[in-house]
């Protein structure tokens, strides 16, 4: 005979709800006061573009499927490129990040915000200068494992605050 | 009894209705937040109490939009139909001794019971006029519900009234020595499942089942009709959470605190019991809602009321070891009919 079908498990419902109130914290976090942590590997808004490692080379526009990255260039001195436009329309960017595994200088990063809402289409559309790091645009470790390993670890909820392990 | 006590104890008991609105919507909604590991709302003031204030504000300022092809008049009215009912419940409900509009009306039990269920003609009304068929089906369904429930609801409350001797109920809170809850469980069980499915709350909210019918009765409503409906729903639960407080729970009897303390506590407490049932269990469908009702609640409350009466002809005091005795009988009970249960001629699984 079991019990569960005579009211026994009703009753282990109500008390693991019970526990729910007693013993546990909440398990949600309080948004913009608090943050967690994302993936060390975020493919996110925006592009982050380092002028000092670019050479011109154009491996990044080639290797985009939308067409999106825009760049022109001039002969500068010392046998190299200068880039004069660099300009990406995040609008149409679909994060797959072909150009930053693309590029062989490593000038390219994927970025790790997420608060990147415009009211806009223009303002989507990023040019030379507004593309270089900055403090509220950090880069993120996809395809860039040096970067990778200095970002914090992954706050994952379903596990609560259990430690990753490291390999 | 003169003007001066109708007009008082009619503006208290209208701020002691507003208020526990208020207090239970936000005891609700952080309650569910607590027992689903979330933190409910925390904006609106200090802890979030002013969430409810801030609702109201809001839904006072949202356009009252009236379907096409909707029975207009019917349509406005419904929500007038919907809340009056459960403000009337409140004048029969004594907050202490001799504190009410009617505190000592006589067949107390017999008007709250007869009011509160014209609060169901609203919501028909509420569903037939909005000529949409999801409001339609809630409301056919809240009909089959409140008209099944009401019976249950109804036997159990006759078991109470056969031990206090009267329907008024300072005479009811009086005559217990012992609490009715402890002195027939079987009797309150009953109560509170029915008086659950009355208040359409989860596990019987199936009128307002969302994954179902998007809203139910109220999909075709907003603005202040909307907030007539919502006002009607809480101020039904502290109606229902106030009877069985009164009837269950010994009312304002206690020690040491004052009593209508006593009485506000009980009444709290119902009502954290039934947010928590809420939160655990899921919806129930429609066959076993009926089933419920009418193969399990039904006969246990009619053995509830054989019981209690051959009890009253043996031992006319009814003594503490009686208390012993019907618990032993529900738990004996309530064992036998989950077994005798069955749904579907035993096809379906209960």
């Amino acid at each position: 005979m079991r019990l569960d079908n005579f009211g026994l498990g009703l009753a282990k419902g109500m008390a693991l709800t019970l526990k729910h109130v007693l013993a546990r914290k909440p398990i949600t976090t309080q948004y913009p006061e608090e943050r967690l942590a994302n993936s060390r590997r975020h493919r996110g808004p925006e592009l982050i573009w380092v002028p000092t490692k670019c050479t011109g080379c154009a491996t990044c526009a080639t290797s985009c499927p939308q067409g999106n990255i825009e760049m022109i260039t001039s002969v500068s001195t010392h046998n190299s490129w200068h880039v004069e436009k660099y300009e990406v329309d995040h609008g149409r960017c679909m994060f797959c990040g072909l150009c930053v595994e693309a590029c062989p200088f490593d000038a390219l990063y994927m970025g790790r915000g997420y608060e990147r809402a415009t009211n806009n289409r223009n303002q989507l559309v990023l040019s030379k200068e507004m593309l270089q790091m900055a403090p509220d645009r950090q880069p993120s470790g996809y395809f860039r494992p040096d970067v990778e390993a200095d970002l914090p670890l992954q706050t994952l909820l379903v596990y609560g605050q259990r430690k990753e392990k490291e390999t | 009894m003169d003007w001066g006590h109708w007009v008082f104890y009619a503006i208290v008991l209208f701020a002691f209705v507003l208020n526990f609105v208020m207090a239970f919507i936000y005891i609700e909604r952080r309650g569910i937040g607590r027992f689903q590991i979330r933190m409910g709302p925390n904006r609106a003031g200090p802890f979030g109490v002013l969430q409810p204030v801030a609702d109201g504000i809001k839904i006072m300022f949202k356009e009252d939009i009236v379907p096409e092809a909707a029975d207009r008049w019917v349509h406005a009215l419904a929500p007038v139909v919907a809340f009056f009912p459960a403000m009337l419940v409140f004048a029969a409900i004594p907050l202490q001794e001799g504190a009410g509009l009617v505190p000592d009306l006589n067949i107390g039990i017999l008007y709250i019971l007869a009011i509160s269920s014209v609060s169901t003609v609203g919501v028909f009304m509420a569903g037939w006029s909005s000529s949409n068929k999801y409001s339609l089906m809630g409301a056919m369904r809240t009909i089959a519900q409140m008209v099944s429930y009401e019976v249950p609801l109804i036997l159990s409350l006759v078991a109470v009234v056969l031990v206090a001797g009267s329907l008024s109920l300072t005479e009811i809170v009086k005559s217990q020595h012992i609490p009715f809850a402890l002195l027939m469980p079987l009797a309150f069980i009953i109560y509170f499942i029915a008086a659950l499915a009355e208040l359409n709350r989860t596990p019987f909210d199936l009128l307002e089942a969302e994954s179902e019918i998007v809203a139910g009765y109220h999909t075709e409503y907003s603005g202040m009709k909307f907030a007539m409906f919502y006002l009607g729903e809480y101020a039904y639960a502290v109606a229902i959470s106030s009877i069985a407080a009164i009837v269950f729970l010994g009312g304002w009897k206690g020690p040491l605190l004052p009593p209508f303390l006593w009485f506000f506590i009980k009444l709290v407490s119902m009502f954290v019991v039934i947010i928590w049932l809420r939160s655990t269990f899921p919806r129930v469908r429609v066959d076993q809602l009926m089933g419920l009702a009418w193969k399990f609640l039904l006969p246990l409350a009619l053995i509830n009321i054989f019981v209690v009466a051959v009890e009253l002809q043996v031992w006319p005091q009814l003594p503490w070891g009686v208390v012993v005795i019907n618990f032993a009988i529900a738990g004996v009970l309530i064992l036998l009919w989950s077994r005798l249960f069955k749904l579907g001629g035993g096809r379906v699984a209960a």
